[in-house]
C-alpha cells in the first residue's frame, strides 16, 4: 500500500458519492431551478427509469437502450403528471410538495401491488478493476463520467440551443417571455419532462446496482434534496459544486464511520450551510457577481 | 358569569371557526356523548378509539405549525418518534414507581420540545422558508429513521433500555397514577382513554385561546405576508420557534401517547408513509382551523382504517388520491369548507328569522 493507491481509492470514493448526489440531484434541480416547484415525487421517477430499465433488459434490450427507455417513459409520465396536476398550482408552491407527496405515495403503493414487492435486477455490466490491494467496479467510473456528461450536456442544453434560451427567458421574466409570443405553458412542460427524464436517467443508470424495490426511490432523494438545498436554484453554478463539497463530506464521513454517519455528515453539512448560505451556493455566487 | 362569559369571548375570534351559544352547546353535547361513550362500548373499541385521539395531538400540531404558521413541516413525526423513544428509554431504566411515569411523559415532550428548539434555531435564524423548510424537516425525518433501524445490536442502548433497530422498542410500562393504596394503572382501553380525551380537550380549548390571543394574529400576520409582520416590528424569526416548538412539543406528546397506548415504538413510526398521514388529514380536514383539523383527523382514520379492512393496500393509493384531489378542488380543507358554509346557512336562517 503506498500513497498512490491511498489517493486513488480516495478519489474512487468521491467520484462515486459525486456521481451519485449529481444524478439524482440534477432532475430535482433542473425542476426547482426553472419552476421554483420541488417535486417529491423525485423519487419515484427514479424507480419509475430504474424498473423500465429493468423490465426492458430482461425483455432482450441491451442496457444503453434500457436505460434510454427508461428516460424516455419517466419524462413522458412527467408530461402527464405536469398536465394533470402540477399545471394547476404554479402559484401555490407549498401545494405543490404537498400534491407531489400525494403522487408519490400513489406512486410506491401502486407500484407494490402491480409489480410486487421487488423485481428482479440487472446485473452490474464491466466486471472490476485491480488497483493495490483492492478491486474497483468500472461501472462507477461509467456512473462518474455520465455525471460529468450529463452536467454537460445540460449547459449546452441550457446555453446554446433556442429551447435553452426560451427557458431561461421564461424563468427571467414570465410574462415578458409571453409577450414576446413564447408558449410559456409549453416550456414549462417541458422542462417539467426534462427534470422527470433526467430522475429517470439517474434510475436506469443505478438499476444495475440496486435491489429494485417499489421504496428504492427514498433511497435517492435525501441526497437529491440535500444536494438542491444546498446548491441553490442554479443547475451549474448550484449542483455541480455543491455536489463536489458534498461528495467529499460524505466520501470522508463513511470512509471514517460508515455508511449512516456518511448520510449524518451531509444533514450537519446542510443544517450549518443553509444558516450561513440561506440561498444556497449559487445565491452566494450571484449575490457576488452582482 | 361575567368570569365564564369573558372565558367563552377568549375562545372566539377571527383564527377559529365557530362561536356563539349554538356553537358551544353542540361542543357541550359532542363532549358528553365522548364522556357517556365507553358506558356503551366495548374494551377494544375503545381503545380503538383512543387510538384515534393519539393522532389528533400531531394532527393539531401540523395545524398550528403549517395551517396556522405557514411554515410546511415534515418533522412532525420525527418529534412523535423522540418522543416516544423517550419515553420508552426513561420508562425501561427507571421503572413505573411513585408515578415516574407521568414524570417521564413530561420529559419525553420536553426532550422533543428542546430537539425543536435546535431545529428551528437553525431553521429560521437561518432564514429557510417555504418548500426548503419541509425539505429540511424532511432529511431530518428520514435520517431519525435511518440511525433507529440500524441500532440493532447490543451496543446500541441507553442505560438498560435496548434499542432494537428496525424492530423498534417495546414492553414500556403504561401509564400509572400514584394512589393511596393501590396505584391506577391506565392500560390502553377506559382509564387512557379518559385521560388522553380529557388531554385532547385541554389542548384543544388551550389552541383555541392561544390562536385567538395576540400570539396567534401576529402568527396569522406572519403567514399572511412576513415581510410585513417584519416591517411592523415583530422579530418573526422568534414567533416562528416559537410556534414551531409548541407544535414539536404536541407531536412529541402524540409520539408518547401513542408509546403508552400500544406499548412499543418503532423507526417505521418516522418513515415517509407515517410522515405522509398527518399531512392528509389535516389537508383534508382544513389546516387552517382547529376544529376542522380534529373532525377531518377522527374522518379520515375512521375512513382509512374501514379501507385497510377491505384491502389495506389499496388504502395508501386511496390516501395519495385523496390528498391530491383535496390539493386541486378544496385547497382549504373539506370539513373546512362544509363548516363555513353551514356557518352561511346558519346566518341567513338567523336572519330570515330576525
Amino acid at each position: 500500500m503506498d500513497i498512490a493507491t491511498h489517493v486513488f481509492s480516495a478519489l474512487y470514493q468521491f467520484g462515486d458519492a459525486f456521481a451519485f448526489l449529481v444524478l439524482s440531484a440534477c432532475g430535482l434541480a433542473v425542476i426547482f431551478g426553472m419552476m421554483g416547484v420541488i417535486n417529491l415525487a423525485h423519487g419515484e421517477f427514479i424507480m419509475c427509469g430504474a424498473y423500465v430499465t429493468a423490465a426492458t433488459v430482461h425483455a432482450g434490450l441491451p442496457l444503453p437502450l434500457g436505460i434510454l427507455a427508461g428516460t424516455v417513459v419517466s419524462a413522458l409520465v412527467g408530461v402527464l403528471v405536469e398536465l394533470a396536476v402540477i399545471r394547476h398550482l404554479y402559484d401555490r408552491p407549498l401545494d405543490t410538495i404537498v400534491a407531489t407527496w400525494g403522487l408519490s405515495l400513489i406512486a410506491t403503493q401502486g407500484t407494490l401491488i402491480m409489480v410486487g414487492s421487488t423485481m428482479a435486477g440487472v446485473g452490474t455490466p464491466f466486471g472490476s478493476f485491480q488497483v493495490g490491494d483492492y478491486s474497483y467496479s468500472i461501472y462507477r467510473i461509467v456512473l462518474f463520467c455520465s455525471a460529468l456528461g450529463v452536467l454537460a450536456a445540460l449547459y449546452a442544453l441550457f446555453n446554446w440551443t433556442r429551447f435553452g434560451v426560451l427557458v431561461r427567458a421564461t424563468i427571467q421574466v414570465p410574462h415578458m417571455a409571453a409577450a414576446l409570443g413564447v408558449d410559456t405553458r409549453l416550456i414549462y412542460s417541458l422542462t417539467f419532462a426534462c427534470g422527470a427524464g433526467l430522475a429517470g436517467l439517474a434510475g436506469g443508470l443505478y438499476a444495475p446496482t440496486m435491489t429494485l424495490v417499489p421504496t428504492m426511490g427514498a433511497t435517492f432523494i435525501m441526497e437529491a434534496f440535500v444536494t438542491v438545498v444546498i446548491g441553490g436554484a442554479d443547475v451549474f453554478l448550484g449542483t455541480a459544486p455543491a455536489g463536489g463539497v458534498l461528495a467529499v463530506v460524505k466520501s470522508v464521513m463513511t470512509s471514517w464511520q460508515g455508511q449512516l454517519f456518511g448520510q449524518i455528515g451531509l444533514l450537519v453539512a446542510v443544517i450549518i450551510v443553509v444558516r450561513v448560505l440561506p440561498k444556497g451556493i449559487s445565491g452566494f455566487v450571484l449575490r457576488e457577481r452582482t | 358569569m361575567t368570569g365564564l362569559v369573558s372565558f367563552f369571548r377568549r375562545l372566539e375570534g377571527p383564527q377559529t371557526v365557530g362561536r356563539g351559544p349554538a356553537f358551544w352547546s353542540l361542543f357541550a353535547v359532542v363532549l358528553a356523548a365522548a364522556l357517556a361513550y365507553p358506558l356503551f362500548s366495548d374494551g377494544y373499541t375503545v381503545g380503538n378509539t383512543v387510538y384515534f385521539f393519539v393522532w389528533v395531538f400531531i394532527a393539531l400540531s401540523l395545524c398550528v405549525i403549517w395551517g396556522y404558521g405557514g411554515s410546511l413541516s415534515f418533522g412532525q413525526t420525527a418529534f412523535f418518534g423522540i418522543a416516544g423513544y423517550g419515553y420508552g428509554v426513561l420508562t425501561l431504566n427507571f421503572g413505573s414507581a411513585y408515578g415516574f411515569t407521568l414524570v417521564a411523559l413530561v420529559a419525553a415532550v420536553a426532550i422533543a420540545a428542546l430537539f425543536a428548539v435546535l431545529l428551528g434555531y437553525f431553521m429560521f435564524f437561518g432564514r429557510i422558508a417555504g418548500v426548503f423548510l419541509g425539505i429540511v424537516t424532511l432529511a431530518v425525518t428520514l435520517m431519525l429513521e435511518r440511525f433507529m433501524a440500524q441500532t440493532a445490536g447490543p451496543e446500541w442502548h441507553i442505560g438498560s433500555a435496548r434499542l432494537n433497530g428496525f424492530n423498534g422498542m417495546s414492553a414500556m410500562p403504561p401509564l400509572t397514577i400514584p394512589w393511596p393504596g393501590e396505584p391506577i394503572v391506565l392500560f390502553a382501553d377506559v382509564g387512557l382513554y379518559y385521560l388522553v380525551l380529557g388531554l385532547l380537550v385541554l389542548v384543544y380549548l388551550a389552541l383555541r385561546i392561544l390562536m385567538n390571543s395576540s400570539f396567534g394574529n401576529v402568527i396569522v400576520a406572519i403567514r399572511e405576508n412576513p415581510e410585513r409582520a417584519e416591517m411592523l416590528g415583530y422579530d418573526i424569526r422568534k414567533y416562528q420557534l416559537i410556534t414551531f416548538v409548541i407544535g414539536a412539543a404536541l407531536a412529541g406528546l402524540s409520539g408518547v401517547l401513542y408509546t403508552v397506548w400500544g406499548q412499543y415504538i418503532t423507526p417505521s413510526s418516522m418513515s415517509m408513509t407515517a410522515a405522509a398521514l398527518p399531512l392528509i388529514w389535516v389537508a383534508v380536514g382544513g389546516r387552517s382551523d382547529l376544529t376542522s383539523t380534529v373532525i377531518g383527523t377522527l374522518v379520515v382514520l375512521a375512513a382509512f382504517q374501514a379501507l385497510t379492512i377491505y384491502g389495506s393496500q389499496y388504502a395508501l393509493v386511496f390516501m395519495g388520491v385523496l390528498l391530491v384531489l383535496t390539493v386541486l378542488i378544496a385547497p382549504n380543507g373539506l370539513v373546512l369548507g362544509v363548516m363555513n358554509w353551514l356557518g352561511r346557512l346558519a346566518t341567513r336562517f338567523t336572519q330570515k328569522a330576525g
